[in-house]
C-alpha cells in the first residue's frame, strides 16, 4: 500500500503549468527527494500534497484515501516550509508544543510530545532557549521538531537545509534521514542539491517545468539517466554532438565534428541520425601520451585546470574544437599535467549514453531550466 | 590593475565585533576569495574595501592611496551584490550601459565598450530582453557586465553566485574567473561555498570570528593547512586524537586508537614523546581494504554506506566509538562494502596532517561560530 499516490495531477498558474500531469507513488516509510531547479514546480508539488493548493486536474491519495475533499489540517501530512518561522517570544519547547496544544490536548500531554521529538532532533537540552539564542542549524531542527510533533506520518520538507551553511547542511543531511527512519515516517524532501538528494533519498524524482523526468534510486538515476536534462542536472557530464555512422547489435560508431570517430554500446539510433553523446567527467581519462589499447582515444589541448580540493578538473579542447572535461581524484591526478599540454583523452564505451538530438539544440537544451 | 591593502581594520556593531583587526594585501591582478562561516566578518571586510561600511579603525589603500574617507563612488571599483539588482524597466543593453550614461558619455561613445562587454559575457542574444525575461544566471551576468563597463579594474564580488541554482553557479564561476583574467582585473570574491573558492582563486583568505585564520593558495590550504580550522572549513576532514610514542626529526610514531601510525610533522617546535596531538585526514585520501595493510592500518567496521554518484561515502567506526568518513571513487570493479562489514583503513603518510591539541579544546577550534 503506497503512503502517497498522485494520479495525473496538473496545476496551472495563468498560462504556466506548474505541475504537468504528474503520476507517481511513494511507498510507506520511503524517503523520496524531489530534485529540480528554481521554477520546476517542486514547492507547488509539496503544497498540493499538503492540501494547501488544490490541483486543477488529477487526484492525490494519502494512505489510499482520496485526499481531494480533506482539508490541509486534517490530512495525515505536515508541510515544513523553507523559512522556519519560529515564534520568537516562545521557548523551543513552547514552539514545538504549539501544534499539539492547538489540537486541544492538555498542556502536559503536549509538552510530553514536544519533549519526545526534541530528544529525537537532539535538542532536548535546549528546550528552554529562545529561537534567537540558537544557531541556524538548531533553528532548523526546531522547525523539524514542530513538524514531527504534529504526529503526521507523511512529512513534506521544502528545502529543509537550504538556509544553512554548507558545513551544517552536510551534518544535518544524515541526521534527517536517521530521524525519518527511526520514527518510521514517509518523507518527501524537496531540494535543488543533487548530492543532497543522492545521499538521503531512497528514491529521487527529477522534476523539470512541472514534468516528471525520471524517478528511481540514486544509483539508477546517476547511472542510467534517461534524458539529457537528468544527465546534466545529476552529476557532471560532457555532451558532444554526433552523427550515427554505422550500427550493429553490439553498438554503434558515431562521428563527432571534423570526422572524429567513437564507439558506444547504444544501438537504438539509425545511421545518419543526429545524436548527443554523454560521458561523465569522472569517467573521462586523461594521460600525457596514448597508453595503447584504450578505446575511444581522442586528443586535445588542456585549456583550463581547476583545483576542486578532492579532485582536479581538466578542460581539454579536442582537435575538432569540442571541449571535454575530465575530473580526476586528487590522489590519482598526474600533477605534471598543465595548461597548454597536448594530451590523450579516452573513455570506455560502457560509460557513455546516447540521446536523441534535442529540438532546442544542445546548448538550448542545457540552458533551459 | 590595482593593489589593495587593508590595515588594522576593526568594525563593531553594538556588542558584536565583526572585524577584529584585519590586515590583508591583495596583489595586482589577483583573484582572491574570502571564505568563512556565517558571521565571520567576510561581508564586513569586502564592504569596508568597497566603502559601503566605514570601519571604526584601520585604513584601506588602493594603489597606495588612502581611500578610507572616500565613498564607494569615488573608489573606482565595480561592486556586485548577492541580491541581483537590475533596473526592471531597462533591457539588458540599457542596464549594462547605465554606468557610462550617468558618467555623461554619449550613446555612440557607450556603444563600443558596452557591446564588447556583452560579447565577452556571451550576452549578445539577450540585449533586448528585460530582467524578468532572464534566467538567474543571465541576470547576474548582466549585473557583472554593468559593474565592469564603467571601466573599473577592481571587481568586488559579494556572494555573486549565492542566489543561483547550484548547476548554474558551477558554470558561471569558471566564466567569472576567465573574465577577470582576460580583462586583467583584480577581483575580491566573498563566498560561503568552499569548492567555488578552491576552484577559481589564486589565493584564499579563511576567516573566523572577525579575524583572518590563514591565507594561501588553494593547494596549500587544502593539502597542507597550518590551522585546524582551515582543514575543517575547506573540504571535509576527519579529526582523530593520538599520542606521540616516538620522534625522529620530523618523523613521528603515534598511537592512534591502539594502532601504530607513522606521520610526518612540520610543526616548529616539533611534538615531543608522550605529547597528545590531533590528526586530520581528508575522507578521499583514506583507502579502505578488506585485509589489514602493512603501514598505517586501522581496523574498522562499516556503519553507513551511501552512493553519491562518482563515489561511495562510508562512515566507519573505529574500536573506541570514533567514527570517520571515507570517500572512495567508484571505478566500477571492486564490489562496494556493506554496512556491518569489517574493513581496514590505510592512512597514507603524505596526506596525514598533524596538529597540536588546541589550547581551548577541539570543539572551540573547530566551531563554526
Amino acid at each position: 500500500m503506497p503512503a502517497l499516490r498522485l494520479l495525473n495531477v496538473t496545476k496551472r498558474f495563468g498560462e504556466v503549468k506548474a505541475l504537468d500531469d504528474l503520476t507517481f507513488d511513494v511507498k510507506d516509510r520511503e524517503y523520496v527527494c524531489i530534485l529540480g531547479s528554481t521554477g520546476s514546480g517542486k514547492t507547488t508539488l509539496l503544497r498540493t500534497i499538503a492540501g494547501i493548493i488544490k490541483p486543477d486536474e488529477g487526484e492525490v491519495f494519502i494512505d489510499s484515501v482520496n485526499a481531494g475533499g480533506i482539508a490541509a489540517e486534517d490530512r495525515n501530512a505536515v508541510y515544513v516550509p523553507q523559512t522556519y518561522a519560529l515564534f520568537p517570544h516562545m521557548t523551543v519547547l513552547e514552539n514545538v508544543a504549539f501544534g499539539p496544544l492547538a489540537k486541544h490536548i492538555s498542556r502536559t500531554a503536549a509538552e510530553e510530545v514536544a519533549k519526545n521529538v526534541l530528544r529525537l532532533v537532539r535538542l532536548d537540552k535546549r528546550a528552554d532557549a529562545y529561537p534567537n539564542e540558537l544557531s541556524g542549524g538548531m533553528q532548523q531542527r526546531v522547525a523539524l521538531a514542530r513538524g514531527l510533533a504534529s504526529g503526521a506520518r507523511l512529512l513534506l520538507l521544502d528545502e529543509p537545509l537550504g538556509a544553512l551553511d554548507v558545513r551544517l547542511r552536510l551534518e544535518l543531511r544524515t541526521e534527517l534521514r536517521r530521524i525519518a527512519k527511526e520514527s518510521g515516517l514517509t518523507v518527501i524532501h524537496v531540494t535543488h542539491d543533487q548530492e543532497e538528494a543522492m545521499t538521503i533519498g531512497d528514491r529521487i524524482l527529477v522534476l523539470r517545468r512541472g514534468r516528471l523526468q525520471q524517478y528511481g534510486t540514486p544509483y539508477h538515476v546517476y547511472n542510467r539517466p534517461e534524458k539529457i536534462f537528468v544527465a546534466n542536472f545529476v552529476g557532471n557530464t560532457n555532451f558532444l554532438e554526433a552523427i550515427v555512422e554505422t550500427r550493429t547489435r553490439e553498438g554503434s560508431t558515431l562521428t563527432l565534428r571534423e570526422g572524429l570517430r567513437i564507439r558506444v554500446l547504444d544501438s537504438s539510433f539509425e545511421p545518419d541520425e543526429a545524436v548527443i553523446v554523454a560521458i561523465r567527467e569522472e569517467k573521462t581519462q586523461v594521460t600525457p601520451e596514448p597508453t595503447g589499447e584504450e578505446p575511444n582515444r581522442l586528443s586535445g589541448e588542456i585549456v583550463e585546470v581547476h583545483f576542486l580540493g578532492s579532485h582536479i578538473r581538466y578542460v581539454i579542447k579536442l582537435s575538432n574544437g569540442d571541449e571535454i572535461a575530465a575530473r580526476v581524484p586528487l590522489k590519482e591526478a598526474r600533477t605534471e599535467l598543465k595548461h597548454g599540454d597536448w594530451v590523450s583523452v579516452s573513455f570506455d564505451p560502457v560509460n557513455s549514453h546516447v540521446y536523441e538530438y534535442p529540438m532546442l539544440g544542445l546548448q538550448g537544451e542545457l540552458e533551459a531550466n | 590593475m590595482p593593489e589593495i591593502r587593508a590595515s588594522g581594520i576593526r568594525k563593531q556593531y553594538g556588542d558584536i565585533v565583526a572585524l577584529n583587526g584585519v590586515d590583508l594585501t591583495i596583489h595586482d591582478g589577483e583573484y582572491l576569495s574570502i571564505v568563512g562561516p556565517s558571521g565571520c566578518g567576510k561581508t564586513s571586510l569586502i564592504k569596508s574595501i568597497a566603502g559601503v561600511v566605514h570601519p571604526d579603525a584601520g585604513e584601506i589603500f588602493i594603489d597606495e592611496k588612502n581611500v578610507t574617507p572616500l565613498p564607494i563612488e569615488d573608489r573606482g571599483i565595480g561592486y556586485v551584490f548577492q541580491e541581483i539588482a537590475l533596473f526592471p524597466h531597462m533591457n539588458v543593453y540599457d542596464n549594462v550601459s547605465y554606468g557610462l550614461m550617468i558618467r555623461g558619455s554619449s550613446p555612440p561613445e557607450r556603444e563600443g565598450p558596452v557591446e564588447e562587454m556583452l560579447h565577452m559575457m556571451n550576452l549578445d542574444d539577450y540585449v533586448a530582453l528585460y530582467p524578468k525575461e532572464l534566467s538567474g544566471g543571465a541576470k547576474q551576468k548582466t549585473a557583472i557586465s554593468r559593474a565592469l563597463t564603467s571601466g573599473s579594474t577592481l571587481l568586488l564580488l559579494d556572494e555573486p553566485l549565492g542566489a543561483l541554482d547550484l548547476k548554474v553557479r558551477t558554470v558561471l564561476r569558471y566564466e567569472l574567473r576567465r573574465l577577470v583574467k582576460d580583462l586583467g582585473l583584480t577581483a575580491i570574491h566573498v563566498t560561503h561555498d568552499q569548492e567555488e573558492a578552491l576552484s577559481i582563486s589564486d589565493r584564499i583568505v579563511v576567516m573566523k570570528a572577525g579575524k583572518i585564520v590563514e591565507v594561501g593558495t588553494p593547494e596549500q590550504l587544502y593539502m597542507k593547512p597550518k590551522e585546524l580550522f582551515t582543514a575543517k572549513f575547506l573540504g571535509e576532514a576527519n579529526f582523530i586524537g593520538g599520542e606521540v610514542t616516538n620522534v625522529e626529526d620530523s618523523d613521528l610514531t603515534l598511537n592512534v586508537n591502539n594502532s601504530e601510525i607513522l606521520a610526518r610533522c612540520d610543526l616548529v617546535p616539533s611534538l615531543g614523546a608522550n605529547e597528545a596531538c590531533v590528526l586530520a585526514i581528508r575522507p578521499e585520501f583514506i583507502d579502505i581494504y578488506r585485509k589489514p595493510q602493512e603501514e598505517n592500518s586501522i581496523r574498522c567496521e562499516v556503519a553507513e554506506a551511501s552512493f553519491v554518484g562518482d563515489s561511495m561515502r562510508y562512515t566507519v567506526k573505529l574500536g573506541n566509538g570514533v567514527t570517520l568518513l571515507v570517500k572512495i571513487p567508484i571505478s566500477g570493479f571492486e564490489p562496494s562494502l556493506e554496512i556491518g562489514d569489517e574493513a581496514y583503513l590505510s592512512l597514507p603518510i603524505e596526506n596525514l596532517l598533524v596538529f597540536r591539541v588546541p589550547e581551548d579544546g577541539m570543539e572551540k577550534a573547530l566551531s563554526l561560530e
